[in-house]
């Protein structure tokens, strides 16, 4: 279910990294607690980032949730199709439903995240 | 399933027609200056405004109205809403051709019956919550938290530093948060603890020099009466700071306690809550405020005071946080109120607390097998179940409350305090009758069946409606919030 | 009088079933020191014949229907027809919560989607929501909005905006990093447009201007408007006389990017000034930062149509210190009665009122103006109210008016220090000929 080489947070956020750029979105789990996502509010290109800054926000009926950058860097690309069809992130989290890709700064901040064995077992444990 | 009008009712658009009149006027008894539309810029006819006769207009909103389930049906149990029963006579008396028509722009003198309720009803607020001095001026209790929040910060600021940060528990209402912030705070969150009460510890290490106020509900939102509050006042004014009391849930406590007497400073009340006056469908209510004598410099515009033998409204008071609306008030809605207390006197004003909890406490013992309680903790006039154990079938409280309409009752609160997943929150207050109040026992009981056995029927709940479920989902991705004349455009 | 429906038995088997002896039981987690030991010194019950008795006698303290009333100001004598307080007065209309069950609200919120539609088309905006609690709150949260949308720190507003809305407005953004700065007025008694050229620049969030304004006076939105624009500034439109819309151009279409205000002329009564209803409208690109209430079309699963309430994530009870505003409680059952006024009325019938306001009005000032002692203040084209400059003090006008049973208007002096010895009179529908003619006579009288 989680992509081996993805990596993760503990505010279910993923990173996929491919080369120095990181594309992040949020998690199978995030987008079944949040229910039928009505609007995502992306971040701006071009925007710095701090690692956990608030970079956008995820809208459904009944909640808000923020999206917190797992990596410091600069926002390089923004996932446009989310506009036009938020359901992206609900139907297909892990792929389709990317949210924005940034510049890594600093390859060593992804020590700080968990892999997808780490966020599996993680999520067992919020179960309780 | 209650409804009475099954006939579907179009938009108003959708039925108007050229040349339908509702409702003429008197002919002009003089001549028309043609050159004066000349100078001004003026429309043509409004597009798409509707044309209806007033058969039509009757029709379509009674049509409507049977389609709403309202206090006047039946049990209306949302928690922290105090739906209790409207009293006709107060309607009556807030339609005397006096009061409808007295202008708040008026001579003092010739309103002196209006400034006479107001000046009464702020009496009786303060002989019920033991506050020094009140405003009436706040239009619902969000503005009142507002006004209270402003004061508080003008308080501080007076003695040289209004602070930076307030207080919220993680059960309040969102507008605690809300209210705070547009006074230029920063919240953080004190933790409830096992028994769903504020966490004093908690409480102790937040409670710095740089907290302006606490903002506590009590009892709080899951109904609990906050034990600690003496400990938990001495607490935030042992650094300086505030206590901001939100009073919605005061049908709990009116003739038992007083806030004042718990080191509350601000509190803030709902005449549309404990104090009966309609809902509406949304308001209006009101939200009056009440504080203790060292903050009344600081009340909102206007004040009412007696002067040379006459009532007047002071708008001159240099310390006040000044106008939050304009005019007077929510004046009817306060005149309902009044007449409310007036028809309790002392023992009625006691019993609504003592019926409220009672009644509480009957359904939260008749239901605590068939629903999940979170907290063991002693309630109030309010409780909260959770969805827990209809979880394991796959049914959520959204599901439940969906099935309570086949049943012809309303839903109890959904989904708040937000410290308890899947929440229902029921409230019956003081004005059910027994024999209701089983009828929704027997629902929620034959519902707790259902979610065992056939969840699908929940799942699909509600069968029997006027409208069967709505898409929410699509309503906020495509908003469509206006009729139109061309469909084409959104 | 007691609203109980508990029998003494009733009582005695729900405590049995709870397993206590006595209510008291249920209030142990009350510490014993915080419990009252007296009852509440408020006085004793009064059934209901005696509350009436109580109520008629305190009312008869007001005289004010009783006199001739020339008052405006923010708050209209307008016509309200009986089928809205019949209709209004419904059970279902007065006693149901807010619409968060659909299903069982659908009357209520198919009202507030047509209240909001009527808005939009008054107004000339894209959207509207389901209501604010007045026109002073509204301007306030325009404003706010405003910030939000261009995070700049100046806001100007006109001084010809009604005064206590002024006040409402610096209340609300006293502790927020903004500051308002006032534009003139002219000697038309319009916003004097170079001040406001003056004082526009790359800081400004928001202009709000007033149409018709606090004097009556009938501004020039379009050229406001786009000064505004100019400087990326948004245009921000209050109507505290919405009768006015059913004749003048929509602010929409003159430039304004939010309009709010004052619904009370709808069929709300005057009511010593409250419950009113504040309305707002604004363009869609906005819809996220727009604050209140919002009802929304969508299809139940059988294919029907139905209301909702929408976008709720901008709220309160959801986006909590983020919101974009923080009422909750708005003022649904006085936009019920403006929808019912509105819909009675329809497109000719809110043209006429507008027509005789406008023709009434300036009747009244025609004749004002052929009497000595008294002249029109400004010069701009007045809606249905004006201001008078009198040679003597206003008190000594007022005086003898009240003597003779009429209310003669409002002093602005105390507003507006500048405008010394004059006073705002409102002439609307409700007005006869004769009427007029009487308070013209009376003026001849007193001001000579």
């Amino acid at each position: 279910m989680y992509p081996d080489n993805f990596y993760y947070t503990k505010d279910h956020e993923w990173v996929k990294i491919d080369g120095d750029k990181a594309r992040v979105g949020i998690t199978e789990f995030a987008q079944k607690q949040l229910g039928d996502v009505v609007y995502v509010e992306l971040p701006q290109s071009g925007a710095q980032l701090e690692f956990h800054q608030s970079m956008g926000v995820i809208e459904s009926v009944k909640a808000v949730s923020d999206i917190f950058s797992p990596i410091s860097g600069e926002v390089i690309e923004i996932n446009e199709e989310l506009n036009d069809s938020p359901e992206l992130v609900n139907e297909d989290p892990h792929d389709k439903g990317w949210i924005a890709e940034i510049k890594v700064k600093d390859k060593t901040e992804l020590e700080k995240l968990m892999s997808a064995s780490e966020y599996e077992k993680f999520l067992e444990g919020l179960e309780e | 399933m209650f409804v009475t009008n099954m006939i579907r009712e179009p938009l108003i658009f959708e039925i108007s027609g050229k040349g339908k009149r509702g409702f003429p006027l008197p002919k002009l008894d003089m001549s028309v200056k043609d050159d004066l539309l000349k100078s001004i810029p003026s429309r043509k006819d409004i597009d798409g405004f509707p044309e209806v006769s007033e058969v039509e207009v009757v029709r379509h909103f009674t049509r409507l109205s049977q389609t709403n389930y309202c206090i006047d049906l039946g049990f209306y149990p949302l928690g922290s809403c105090t739906m209790k029963y409207n009293p006709k006579i107060n309607e009556k008396l807030a339609s005397k051709k006096e009061f409808l028509l007295s202008h708040p722009n008026a001579p003092e003198k010739l309103t002196q019956g209006s400034l006479g309720i107001l000046k009464i009803a702020e009496d009786l607020l303060k002989k019920i919550t033991g506050m020094d001095a009140f405003t009436l001026q706040p239009a619902a209790g969000a503005q009142g938290e507002f006004v209270g929040m402003l004061m508080i910060r003008a308080f501080l600021e007076e003695r040289g530093n209004p602070r930076k940060v307030v207080l919220i528990p993680d059960s309040a209402h969102g507008t605690n948060p809300s209210s705070a912030h547009i006074c230029g705070y920063q919240i953080q969150e004190i933790k409830s603890n096992e028994k769903g009460a504020v966490d004093v510890a908690d409480l102790a290490e937040h409670m710095t020099e740089d907290v302006a106020a606490l903002m506590v509900t009590n009892p709080n939102t899951l109904g609990v009466f906050e034990t600690d509050i003496k400990k938990i006042t001495d607490i935030v004014h042992s650094k300086g700071g505030l206590v901001y009391m939100d009073g919605a849930n005061m049908n709990a406590l009116i003739g038992i306690c007083k806030p004042g007497d718990m080191g509350v400073d601000v509190i803030h009340l709902n005449l549309h809550k404990t104090f009966s006056t309609p809902h509406g469908g949304g308001g209006p209510g009101a939200g009056p405020v009440g504080v203790v004598k060292e903050l009344e410099p600081h009340l909102p515009l206007p004040v009412i005071e007696e002067k040379d033998g006459i009532l007047r409204l002071n708008d001159n008071r240099p310390k006040s946080v000044g106008r939050v609306r304009s005019f007077n008030g929510n004046f009817l809605v306060i005149v309902k109120a009044l007449a409310y207390m007036l028809s309790l006197g002392p023992a009625g004003l006691k019993e609504i607390a003592e019926i409220a909890v009672l009644n509480s406490n009957y359904l939260r013992k008749s239901l605590e097998m068939d629903f999940d309680l979170k907290y063991p903790t002693p309630t109030l006039h309010e409780c909260v179940f959770s969805d827990k154990f209809q979880k394991r079938n796959g049914v959520t409280n959204i599901d439940i409350a969906k099935r309570l309409i086949d049943y012809g009752l309303h839903p109890p609160t959904m989904s708040f305090p937000l410290i308890v997943q899947g929440a229902l929150m029921i409230e019956p207050t003081e004005t059910e009758t027994k024999k209701e109040m089983d009828r929704f026992i027997d629902a929620m009981k034959n519902i707790a069946q259902e979610a065992k056995k056939n969840p699908e029927l929940l799942k699909n709940a509600p069968h029997v409606s006027y409208v069967r479920r709505l898409d929410e989902t699509s309503a906020a991705r495509n908003p469509v919030l206006r009729w139109r004349e061309t469909p084409s455009e959104k | 009088m007691s609203y109980i429906s508990l029998s003494e038995k009733d009582k005695k088997d729900m405590l049995s079933r709870i397993g206590i002896s006595s209510i008291q039981e249920l209030f142990r987690s009350i510490p014993e020191d915080l419990k009252i030991e007296k009852s509440l010194d408020v006085p004793d019950p009064l059934t209901e014949p005696e509350l009436v008795r109580w109520m008629d006698g305190i009312a008869r303290q007001n005289s004010c229907h009783e006199f001739l009333s020339f008052l405006g100001g923010g708050a209209y004598s307008h016509v309200i027809p009986s089928v809205v307080d019949y209709l209004s007065s419904r059970g279902e209309f007065i006693s149901p919560y807010t619409p968060y069950q659909p299903e069982v609200s659908q009357g209520t919120l198919q009202i507030i989607f047509e209240f909001q539609t009527l808005i939009c088309q008054l107004t000339g905006m894209d959207i509207a929501n389901a209501s604010l609690y007045d026109g002073a709150s509204g301007a306030a949260e325009a404003v706010l909005m405003a910030n939000r949308l261009k995070s700049k720190p100046k806001i100007l507003v006109a001084k010809s905006v009604h005064p206590q809305y002024r006040e409402v407005i610096q209340t609300y953004t006293r502790n927020l990093n903004l500051t308002v700065e006032e534009i003139e007025f002219s000697n038309r008694g319009e916003v004097d447009l170079e001040n406001l050229d003056e004082k526009l620049d790359s800081e400004t969030s928001a202009v709000v201007t007033q149409s018709p304004n606090f004097f009556g006076i009938i501004e020039n939105l379009d050229k406001i408007s786009a000064l505004a624009h100019e400087r990326q500034a948004l245009s921000i439109v209050v109507v505290a006389e919405p009768v006015s819309l059913g004749l003048l151009e929509a602010p929409g279409k003159l430039g304004a990017d939010i309009v709010t205000g004052e619904g009370q002329s709808f069929g709300l009564p005057l009511s010593y000034g409250g419950p009113y209803l504040g309305f707002m409208g604004c363009c869609k690109e906005f819809v996220r930062q727009f604050p209140g209430r919002i009802a929304g079309e969508t299809k139940d699963v059988d294919g029907k149509r139905g209301f909702v309430v929408t976008l709720s994530t901008r709220e309160q009870f959801i986006r909590r210190e983020r919101a974009t505003s923080n009422i909750c409680t708005n003022q649904a059952w006085c936009a019920l009665r403006a929808t019912i006024f509105l819909e009675l009325l329809g497109k000719q019938g809110i043209k006429d009122l507008a027509v005789q306001n406008l023709q009434k009005a300036n009747y009244a000032l025609d004749q004002v103006a052929r009497v000595d002692g008294v002249k029109p203040r400004f010069q701009g084209v007045c809606f249905n109210e004006f201001v008078l400059e009198f040679e003597k003090p206003w008190a000594e006008i007022e005086g003898p008016l009240l003597e003779k049973g009429v209310i003669g208007g409002l002093s602005v002096a105390e507003a507006y220090p500048e405008l010394e010895n004059c006073a705002l009179l409102c002439v609307t529908e409700s007005h006869t000929k004769e009427e007029i003619d009487r308070l013209v006579g009376l003026l001849k009288e007193v001001c000579s």
